[in-house]
């Protein structure tokens, strides 16, 4: 079988730590088990359990920073935990939110409990043709 | 209380990209728990969608520890992992997270018999009012008139009083909670643990998938289920009840929002009749009145 990343990738895993071969999530990546690299299937804490789930989305949460006065709302109900509080990045030097696409499942929770609308869902369809 | 939310830990136990539904309620109360918990938090979860949430070798979807179990031996399982930690020293906190099914009606004695030996563990009963892993089946715990697969014309029972029958067990904290709530519910699993002995939460968890409604809409029917007074938030400390905010400006019927915004956003009621809902209605109105006599009894109302 091929060896799998580094000489140092491979001595954290012989300490039960995993680490993924590279940024890409894909399967064939992670699920090559070599004698020596893994004394027992252990699962180890990271995004992308279930791979991309930004692809489950059909409406996309747009965050207005203008808008947006940093009260942490959404950061607090989000499910997934997608939504990453930008400190002091907004236009009035307040605390923004923004949200992480590639994991966003686009439920709309935080359009719903945002208190000054300042997420708005809007329709994937939308951003087909821009990319 | 002063709740600050931007003094919670900003580290994420749940991991984004994880296998549950969108609108999850149960990814949204695991949240609270690591938020409250932190590094301290083992997790006993029996069969349940938190069992699907975990994910796949070879990544998790939480970053708490995790011992799976079968339905019937959540409580038992927990009470002998708590003793172990205690005997090697260690003051980890374990918490059974448990679906409304393996809570009320798989695991009813593990759990009575955990609290009745006082064994030092969280018990929370994630109530989605349905077997929702399973394909949304009719539990002890789905309210009068709901519709399940396995109840085409709604529900015929009532909903089991459960954190009563827990309290009946004369266990040192016995409460309520929401997901719409946070603050309540952090508060209440931060006073759980610092209490030795048993410790149950029932938490109100509203599943879009069984319920029939929006997923974003989570939260916002959590909030109005407590505002319209169909859940109760309360907790019983040493036996003594206490109703906490906003449930305890809700003893009045008049300061309730009509039960009928609570329903008209669940598919699950669609088919509710006017007589349907006079039954549902009369059903909150008796769980008040127990707990209003408590109050009364114990010279608090």
């Amino acid at each position: 079988m091929r060896r799998l990343g580094s000489r140092k990738q491979r001595k954290s895993r012989l300490r039960g730590e995993m680490v993924l071969a590279g940024s890409s999530p894909s399967r064939k990546d992670v699920l090559v088990v070599e004698p020596g690299d893994h004394f027992y299937p252990l699962s180890v804490a990271a995004p992308g359990s279930m791979g991309r789930t930004g692809s489950w989305r059909t409406q996309r949460p747009v965050v207005n920073a203008e808008k947006c006065i940093g009260c942490y709302m959404c950061w607090l109900y989000c499910p997934d935990n997608t939504i990453i509080m930008r400190e002091k990045a907004g236009p009035r030097g307040q605390d923004v939110a923004s949200i992480d696409y590639e994991y966003c499942k686009g439920c709309g929770i935080c359009a719903n409990v945002c208190p000054v609308n300042a997420i708005e869902m809007v329709d994937e369809s939308k951003f087909i043709s821009q990319s | 209380m002063a709740f600050n939310v931007k003094a919670l830990p900003k580290k994420n136990y749940i991991m984004p990209g994880n296998a549950a539904c969108p609108g999850c309620p149960e990814n949204i109360g695991l949240k609270f728990v690591s938020m409250a918990l932190g590094e301290k938090a083992t997790l006993v979860v029996p069969a349940g969608c938190t069992s699907v949430i975990q994910g796949l070798w070879p990544r998790q979807g939480t970053s708490m520890p995790v011992l799976n179990i079968v339905f019937a031996a959540a409580a038992s399982a927990a009470s002998g992992l708590s003793r172990a930690l205690r005997i090697r020293g260690k003051d980890d906190i374990v918490v059974v997270w448990a679906g409304d099914g393996g809570t009320a009606d798989i695991g009813l004695q593990a759990l009575s018999g955990a609290a009745e030996r006082g064994e030092d563990f969280i018990y929370i009963c994630v109530d989605n009012e349905a077997y929702m892993n399973t394909g949304i089946q009719r539990s002890s715990l789905t309210p009068h008139g709901a519709w399940t697969t396995t109840t085409h014309r709604g529900n015929p029972g009532r909903k089991k009083p459960l954190p009563q029958i827990v309290a009946a067990h004369r266990v040192p904290y016995v409460a309520t909670a929401s997901i719409g709530y946070p603050w309540d519910f952090i508060s209440k699993l931060k006073k759980a643990a610092s209490i030795k002995g048993f410790k149950y939460i029932h938490l109100h968890a509203p599943c879009p998938v069984g319920w029939r409604f929006d997923p974003g809409l989570t939260v916002k029917i959590a909030q109005l289920a407590v505002e319209t007074g169909a859940w109760i938030l309360y907790e019983y400390e040493n036996g003594k009840l206490r109703l906490n905010p906003p449930s305890n400006k809700l003893v009045d019927p008049s300061k309730r929002k009509p039960l009928e915004e609570y329903i008209k956003l669940q598919g699950r009621f669609r088919h509710l009749t006017d007589k349907d809902l006079e039954e549902l209605k009369k059903e909150i109105e008796e769980n008040w009145r127990e707990i209003t006599a408590i109050l009364r009894a114990q010279g608090d109302l």
